[in-house]
């Protein structure tokens, strides 16, 4: 392959954006999107899971049996969410409790899953790890854009420091209570991935 | 990348199990005495929260100092001397699950769906004075998916409730799990567990509680959603409030305040 690893780490970023061009990892993006701070903390745990999961099985990728693989991608993976959730509940609770199912769910992030059979599989370990790196920052850039918009308009608040003054504590600011729902992050995503296609008509579908 | 044997996918699946597994039991087993130094302040926070005693940016410990911890012998409700059993120390839940610290519950008493019932429970006093302001007492039980554990205030007229906190359940989020919701939460408020009977009362409903109405201090509103939620919070108040929860260590107080008076 002829990228240079620049390019091979910005490339999900923007022009192949797991969210926004291979709608991958929605179910989390709505989730955890309401406050800036959870998803800033997925975005980090979901970016390591990905590196390393990529690293760890494209290392191993001669010696996995082709019967078994998707069995041992999921293990190495789920492995890796364990660490994390673990790591998580012994040095940052609070937020653990907040995001405790989610973290669970890293493990079908179909990111992570995607990133290791799609590219890992047939690639070498360094590539695959900032291929990985690349997608969780990818990932990560949606999440904190959907975020922003969500908490900002929504509660007023940016991580957690008051911008807008509500009403509801003597400022002016009238919450939008759509955005504080979690469905709110469809029209965002959808606004988002207009935007990108607009700026970049190559990711547009063929009609 | 041939096909070694046909045996090859066994190895190297047993192989990655049991490294995984390696790592895994290692962190677990690593990390268990910060994440149960983290769940005590978490419990800690809730007790503060129930009593409506938590204040932002302020430390817990500091907070908690003003809080009195006793052990209570559920079945006669009276205070087990601090020499005897240590409340610092005393592990509730896993008491339940010994021999000697606990008892298997016959299934028509055991309404909350907890099996065993511990011998001893803590409870935690906040004072004014000499004049006892509230009580927190844990209460746990089980919901649609999972025993969904809780602190609830009463206040010393020992029937008001204070305040309570849901700090560990297994609910489905967004339905059940808004037992954590803190606008549900602030809806206990000024409820009554007793009626002037002396009878347990106090149940979450379905749908809203009408204000005006004469039941509205025995009602709390239900979750739209999670009605077997609902109900099993309605279960384990009847059971802690009753007469295998507190309702002997109530009984207590008052004597002790009748005779004091």
């Amino acid at each position: 392959m002829a990228e240079t690893r620049a390019e091979l780490f910005l490339r999900p970023i923007f022009k192949r954006n797991p969210i926004a061009l291979l709608v991958l990892g929605i179910c989390s993006s709505l989730a955890v999107t309401g406050q800036m701070s959870t998803a800033f903390v997925m975005s980090v745990c979901v970016t390591l899971v990905v590196a390393f999961s990529s690293l760890i099985i494209s290392i191993v990728r001669f010696q996995i049996p082709s019967s078994v693989r998707i069995g041992i991608q999921i293990t190495v993976i789920a492995t890796l969410v364990i660490l994390v959730d673990q790591i998580l509940k012994a040095y940052s609770f609070e937020l653990s409790k907040k995001l405790s199912i989610y973290v669970g769910l890293i493990i079908t992030n179909c990111i992570v899953m995607g990133r290791a059979e799609g590219y890992a599989m047939s690639n070498p370990p360094i590539a695959s790890f900032i291929d990985g790196i690349g997608n969780g920052l990818g990932y990560g850039f949606i999440l904190m854009a959907v975020a922003f918009v969500r908490e900002l308009l929504g509660a007023g608040t940016l991580f957690g420091f008051e911008v807008l003054p509500l009403v509801s504590q003597g400022g002016w600011y009238v919450r939008n209570g759509l955005l504080v729902l979690p469905a709110s992050a469809f029209f965002l995503i959808a606004l988002l991935i207009w935007l990108l296609r607009s700026i970049d008509p190559e990711q547009q579908e063929k009609s | 990348m041939a096909e070694a044997s046909a045996a090859k996918p066994f190895y190297s699946a047993l192989l990655l199990a049991f490294v995984c597994s390696l790592l895994v039991a290692g962190a677990a087993v690593k990390l268990r005495p910060l994440q149960e130094a983290n769940r005590l302040l978490d419990q800690k926070k809730n007790i503060l929260y129930a009593a409506g005693l938590y204040r932002e940016g302020k430390s817990v410990e500091e907070l908690f100092a003003s809080i009195e911890t006793r052990v209570v012998e559920l079945a006669s409700g009276r205070y087990v001397p601090a020499e005897e059993i240590d409340p610092a120390s005393y592990r509730q839940l896993k008491a339940a699950l010994r021999e000697d610290g606990g008892h298997p519950l016959d299934s028509k008493v055991d309404i909350a769906g907890m099996r065993r019932l511990e011998k001893y429970s803590l409870v935690y006093l906040v004072k004014h004075g000499e004049q006892l302001e509230q009580i927190i007492l844990p209460v746990r039980g089980k919901g649609l998916w999972s025993t969904m554990y809780a602190y609830v205030a009463v206040a010393g007229d020992l029937s008001t409730i204070r305040g309570v906190s849901f700090y560990e359940h297994g609910e489905t989020p967004g339905l059940g799990g808004e037992i954590e919701n803190r606008r549900w939460n602030e809806g206990w408020q000024g409820k009554r567990l007793y009626n002037p009977e002396g009878e347990m009362e106090l149940k979450v409903i379905k749908g809203k509680v009408v204000a005006s109405g004469d039941q509205a201090f025995y009602q709390i509103d239900g979750l739209s959603g999670a009605t077997l939620t609902s109900k099993g919070v309605s279960n384990l108040l009847e059971f802690w409030f009753g007469d295998h929860g507190f309702k002997p260590y109530f009984r207590q107080l008052q004597k002790r305040d009748n005779s004091n008076g």
